[in-house]
């Protein structure tokens, strides 16, 4: 008997790997990277159990194995989907496989208010991503969509329940992060919804990691709503000692002030692991440590080329030297007109980072 | 050396008496001036007198609002991020309870400006808005003699209230828009006839 395991051959779109016995399809695709690896709305890596709800990581088995050559009569879900050796699976090569996917995508915007514009999620949600990539333009859907209220799920979250698409991650992030569970889905099949039970507040030192494991824009930061688009914010990331986690995260700026708080993300939009462990942060790092004083500058976060959030931040660039000054003999430029002086955006006096919640009318109006 | 077959010989003979009295000359300088007498101006009276502009004709923004009278823009930030000019700015609000007249969706725009020293009427930002809440009009910025005169706020932007003031709302919406919104009356007033 050999020592190490026997490793499973598996061929995914002509790219053959070696994974361990037990991987799933989904996880041997990230494995080979790129655009080979389905997209998954619910699979999280790190949270146990979770995927095989959306579909959109649906793949074909053209040959079981090495043993069972049969290929497997449907789709099938790759993050539920263990490997075989001998696999030969079809992921973007084939076409069943992206109609099938387009289809799913449609099925997912059917309830979706696509309300974009007010979003906080847009830019970085993957279910944006996702339409963008495979969706149709347009919409056969002609019925009225769910509709529910708004509900505040602590002092910090905001879940708006219209815009989810059942993925359940928020309910493993309960589950498996924190110590007591008090949300979950109520009720079944189109009228299920998340909720606590009688809007019971959830706070729970990990609760705000719903936030980052949510695909969508229902849960999303009260301390962040509507202040900025994620895509004017700057990420760097930093890092502090804190004792309940790990303490390293992507600080959202604005200037010098510090918008919002989130936990960094690798590759496929899941947390990024350190040492094997998830790097999960706590709601102190997340919600209360909103000064740049608070943090440890490490440098920009790196951002997607094609991202929207990479838009107007050049990494490694090198500023010229300044010469006005030395030219000018030590005097500043005469300014044309001084922006501030005039503009009422981004005003010195109103803090944003410093107040809870949204600006509200309150906010601007000026206190005699 | 000759460098080009257009070249012409100067006369350079001294001129006659009939000549040096150079009459023929004005009256031929003189015909063609009063020839453009009876031509068609090219020029038009500018205060006084306006041209028609083309219909796809980019002027100065508005900020549309709906029939209702309520601003449209969410401050979704898609025409700052369209605008190549980096012209627009903007600051969101939560729409607070008891505000639901003044303004269509949850969120709006608590501050907005176009630094019209900046815009290069390019209308990228009417074509990235999802709201319709922002159009170029058939208007220009007035001149002005200092710089801060040409930082727009929401207020100077902003199309005149549809409801309080159809009159302005209408002129501000311009001929372009004012096809696809009918008459108010305009109903009522053929059902009268």
């Amino acid at each position: 008997m050999p020592d190490t395991p026997k490793l499973y051959k598996v061929t995914i779109d002509n790219i053959t790997t070696e994974v361990e016995p037990g991987t799933t399809i989904l996880m041997a695709a990230r494995k080979i990277g790129g655009d080979v690896a389905p997209p998954a709305m619910c699979f999280y890596s790190k949270l146990k159990g979770s995927g095989g709800k959306c579909r959109t990581c649906l793949v074909r088995v053209a040959k079981g194995s090495a043993v069972d050559p049969r290929p497997m009569p449907k789709l099938v879900a790759s993050c539920r989907t263990n490997v075989m050796d001998g696999m030969l699976v079809e992921s973007m090569t084939n076409p069943d496989v992206l109609e099938a996917r387009n289809a799913v995508v449609e099925f997912l915007l059917i309830n979706h208010p696509l309300d974009c514009p007010v979003c906080d999620q847009a830019g970085e949600c993957d279910l944006q991503d996702l339409s963008y990539e495979h969706g149709k333009e347009g919409t056969r859907y002609e019925f009225k969509r769910r509709t529910f209220e708004q509900e505040d799920i602590g002092p910090y979250i905001k879940l708006h329940m219209t815009r989810c698409i059942l993925c359940y991650r928020c309910t493993y992030v309960a589950d498996q992060l924190t110590d007591k569970r008090v949300h979950g889905i109520l009720d079944r099949g189109d009228q299920s919804e998340i909720s606590t039970y009688i809007s019971k507040a959830i706070d729970n030192d990990f609760s705000g990691n719903m936030i980052d494991v949510c695909p969508v824009g229902a849960l999303t930061d009260k301390t962040f709503r509507f202040k900025n688009r994620v895509w004017f914010t700057k990420p760097v990331n930093a890092h502090r000692d804190c004792a309940t986690c790990c303490g390293k995260v992507i600080l959202w700026n604005r200037g010098d002030e510090v918008l919002r708080v989130t936990a960094r993300k690798d590759e496929w939009g899941e947390v990024q692991s350190y040492d094997g462990k998830p790097g999960w942060i706590c709601n102190t790092c997340r919600f209360d440590k909103k000064h740049l004083n608070d943090w440890v500058i490490e440098g920009l976060t790196n951002i997607k080329r094609h991202s929207v959030i990479g838009q107007g931040k050049y990494p490694g660039l090198v500023m010229p030297n300044e010469t006005i000054t030395e030219v000018m003999g030590g005097r500043d430029p005469k300014l044309m007109m001084d922006i501030h002086s005039i503009s009422d955006v981004n005003d010195r006096d109103i803090n944003l980072s410093a107040i809870p919640g949204p600006a509200t009318s309150e906010t601007f109006t000026p206190n005699p | 050396m000759q460098l080009t077959q257009r070249a012409k010989q100067v006369n350079r003979r001294p001129m006659t008496a009939l000549e040096k009295i150079y009459l023929w000359n004005i009256i031929k300088g003189m015909s063609i001036t009063l020839s453009h007498f009876f031509k068609r101006k090219v020029t038009i009276r500018y205060p006084e007198q306006k041209r028609t502009f083309s219909e796809v004709f980019r002027g100065l923004q508005v900020l549309n609002r709906d029939e209702e009278g309520r601003e449209r823009c969410t401050a979704c930030g898609l025409c700052a991020v369209a605008c190549p000019a980096e012209a627009i700015t903007m600051e969101a609000a939560e729409r607070l309870p008891g505000e639901e007249h003044l303004y269509l969706e949850e969120k709006y725009a608590a501050k907005f400006e176009i630094n019209m020293l900046r815009c290069i009427f390019c209308g990228l930002c009417e074509e990235a808005c999802p709201k319709d809440a922002i159009y170029l009009s058939q208007s220009f910025a007035p001149a002005n003699y200092g710089r801060k005169g040409f930082i727009y706020k929401k207020e100077d932007l902003l199309i005149p209230h549809p409801k309080e003031n159809p009159e302005a709302y209408r002129k501000a919406l311009g001929e372009k828009k004012q096809a696809a919104v009918p008459l108010p009356n305009a109903s009522l007033l053929e059902k009268g006839n």
